[in-house]
């Protein structure tokens, strides 16, 4: 695109944005704007030790020995942008933006910048975000980690990130978003993937927020020919709302995408939690998995979609939730669309409590009520995704152990 | 002193009385088996020993160790030394049998090595999935004597540990019996015991009980000798088979 066309497509975004910006979400509990503060100060000393211990809890190593790049943001600032391996760039979103100006094309692709007020936010009140990038060819055997932490109580923290995997790349990434113990905030993260021709991304999502956080991620994945995606959504502790229904567009033949979460909502917490994918190459297949724990007064939507619009295509939706006190809710709502003729898309859903006949089963060897139960409900979080970095592996079993000992 | 005693015993399931008045005796290093036509009262009277919540005790007591275990709860009975196989174990999604296996060991402080005991039941390879999930008949059999071997109960409550299972199977959950009840030691040097329910008995050529006892409508009808009681059954039938050794004891 030329430069002139560049100013007028950011112009016409923000004119987008701009109409947009009273529009309520779609789906999820609507959110009062205007009780966030859209500025926060630049943070002196961004190193505490509260960031370093939440964002441990949140997967974020921060002597960077096993992470092939690192990103830290505390507000609307980046304080960390670092990179150890060949093939990779890691940095802001602002500083990504300065430096290419082809970024242009990619910003708002994935996602629709006026979808509702959040991504309106995103675009008129950007605080910082990160650029991720893993070159053609270039394979990165150790996680890319970006740590996003809301320090300031009281602010909107809009950030806008993109991971751009080039053709035959292979990029692994972890994000850890998190908060100090007693925090209050809406956090917007937009994000934008492109995986290119046999490219692989595999994108971990650790969060650990707290009852005063709002959230409002906006995904969206565009798959090349053959390229292959994997998202993870993991929740340590409580929010007060969080609404996030990542879409992946499977342009490409052959492509592939596995979207899983795992929500242990608990407290008062709101949680409405999906995935959708868009079969639209031939050949293309993908699966979305959801784990729902429910206790408390907490309530899970679990959506999932999953749309056939080519022949040759499959899908599968898989969902299931776990009751865990009378005063909690899930509702499930798994959706298949057919817009071709040959396409193979399936779903199983269940809900329950957990089943006595197992906790029995426990005891008979010899563990007491609360370790059976606990045993059950590490177990029934856990989710075989495969092509995962062991490393990955065992960091998403460390967060899925934190969140069954929490319940 | 007996290692089990169990006096008088009444057991009801959803309301209905299944046994009226068990009596049995088991001293340590004893491996006595339950014969007894369907519904006559062998699992219920191996869920009231090990304190299921299916099954309500009315009368009589459960003796473990010279303690009143009759109202204990199931996992405080277990940490004493009792152990169970069951007949149809549920399936735990998402617990690994190696990681089940291990909690059981550290449980119980027991330091044993895992893969090994796995391979005395040929689930080596079974360690890296579910606990029971998509396990066939004889899987679940062996996973549960295998768990069992980990454990290592003082008494072992195995509930038809060779129904549906062939006759390959068979010999492997027989010798993983053997080495449970420590029956490859001498008799007198033999510390562990066991009930073991069996349907058909066939297990009974490859493990060496020392007494067997016939359940008849919720009561133990007659016990003796494992082969001879068997023998009887095979010729005549769980009743003929019982008034026939009514009739000798009463020769005698």
């Amino acid at each position: 695109m030329p430069s002139g066309e560049r100013a007028k497509k950011i112009e016409s975004l923000k004119d987008r944005a701009r109409r947009a910006f009273e529009k309520p979400p779609s789906i999820g509990p609507d959110v009062d704007i205007s009780s966030f503060k859209f500025e926060a100060e630049k943070p002196k000393d961004w190193l505490t030790d509260e960031l370093v211990e939440r964002a441990e809890m949140v997967g974020i190593d921060l002597s960077e020995k096993t992470r092939a790049g690192t990103y830290v943001q505390l507000d609307h600032y980046a304080f960390l942008e670092k990179v150890s391996a060949g093939g990779l760039e890691v940095m802001s979103i602002s500083r990504a933006l300065e430096q290419y100006e082809w970024l242009v094309d990619y910003y708002w692709r994935a996602v629709e910048v006026d979808t509702d007020k959040f991504t309106a936010l995103a675009e008129l009140k950007k605080a910082e975000g990160y650029f991720i990038r893993a070159k053609r060819g270039a394979k990165i055997p150790f996680p890319v980690q970006a740590c996003l932490y809301l320090k300031t109580p009281k602010i909107a923290q809009n950030v806008h990130n993109i991971i751009i995997v080039e053709e035959g790349a292979e990029l692994h990434v972890i994000t850890g978003c998190t908060t100090p113990r007693a925090a209050e905030g809406l956090h917007v993260g937009v994000s934008e993937f492109y995986v290119k021709r046999g490219g692989t991304l595999t994108f971990t999502m650790i969060h650990g927020w707290t009852e005063g956080i709002d959230v409002r991620p906006r995904t969206g994945v565009i798959l090349e020919d053959e390229a292959s995606f994997v998202n993870i959504y993991v929740n340590l502790n409580p929010v007060k709302t969080y609404q996030a229904m990542p879409k992946v567009y499977l342009n490409g033949r052959e492509a592939k995408a596995n979207l899983t979460s795992i929500v242990a909502a608990s407290s008062q917490s709101y949680f409405d939690v999906g995935g959708a994918a868009y079969l639209r190459g031939e050949g293309s297949r993908a699966e979305v998995i959801s784990r729902s724990i429910a206790k408390d007064q907490a309530t899970v939507v679990a959506r999932g979609v999953v749309v056939g619009e080519v022949n040759g295509v499959k899908g599968h939706l898989e969902c299931r939730g776990m009751m865990l006190s009378p005063t909690a809710s899930i509702l499930a709502i798994p959706q298949l669309e057919a817009k071709a003729r040959d396409v193979d898309l399936s779903h199983e859903a269940a809900v329950g409590k957990i089943a006595e006949e197992e906790i029995y089963y426990l005891m008979s060897r010899g563990f007491d009520e609360d370790e059976a139960t606990s045993i059950i409900i590490r177990g029934f979080m856990d989710v075989d995704v495969k092509g995962l970095p062991p490393l990955l592996e065992a960091q998403i079993k460390k967060a899925l152990d934190i969140t069954a000992k929490s319940l | 002193m007996p290692l089990l005693e169990i006096v008088d015993l009444h057991v009801e399931v959803e309301g209905k009385r299944v046994l009226r008045g068990v009596n049995l005796h088991i001293e340590p290093g004893e491996v006595h088996i339950l014969l007894g036509p369907n519904g006559s009262g062998k699992t219920t009277l191996i869920n009231a020993i090990i304190g299921s919540p299916k099954v309500k005790v009315v009368e009589g007591k459960i003796i473990f160790k010279g303690r009143d275990i009759t109202d204990a709860p199931m996992d405080e009975r277990v940490k004493m030394g009792l152990g169970v196989a069951f007949q149809h174990p549920p399936k735990i999604r998402g617990v690994k049998l190696r990681d089940l296996l291990q909690k059981i060991a550290s449980k119980f402080n027991r330091d044993v090595d895992v893969e090994k005991l796995a391979s005395v039941v040929k689930m080596e390879e079974y360690l890296s999935r579910d606990v029971n999930v998509g396990f066939s008949g004889g899987e679940l059999k062996r996973s549960e004597v295998l768990q069992l071997l980990v454990q290592s109960p003082d008494l072992a409550l195995l509930d038809e540990p060779d129904s549906g299972v062939d006759v390959e199977n068979l010999t492997v959950i027989a010798n993983a019996i053997n080495e449970l009840c420590e029956l490859n030691l001498k008799p007198s040097r033999r510390r562990k015991s066991a009930i073991m329910v069996t349907h058909l008995g066939y297990i009974l050529n490859y493990v060496k009980a020392d007494r067997a006892h016939v359940i008849l409508n919720g009561r133990i009808a007659c016990s003796g000798n494992p082969n001879e009681i068997l023998k009887q059954i095979m010729e005549h039938g769980f009743e003929r088979c019982v008034q026939c050794l009514q009739e000798r004891e009463l020769r005698r």
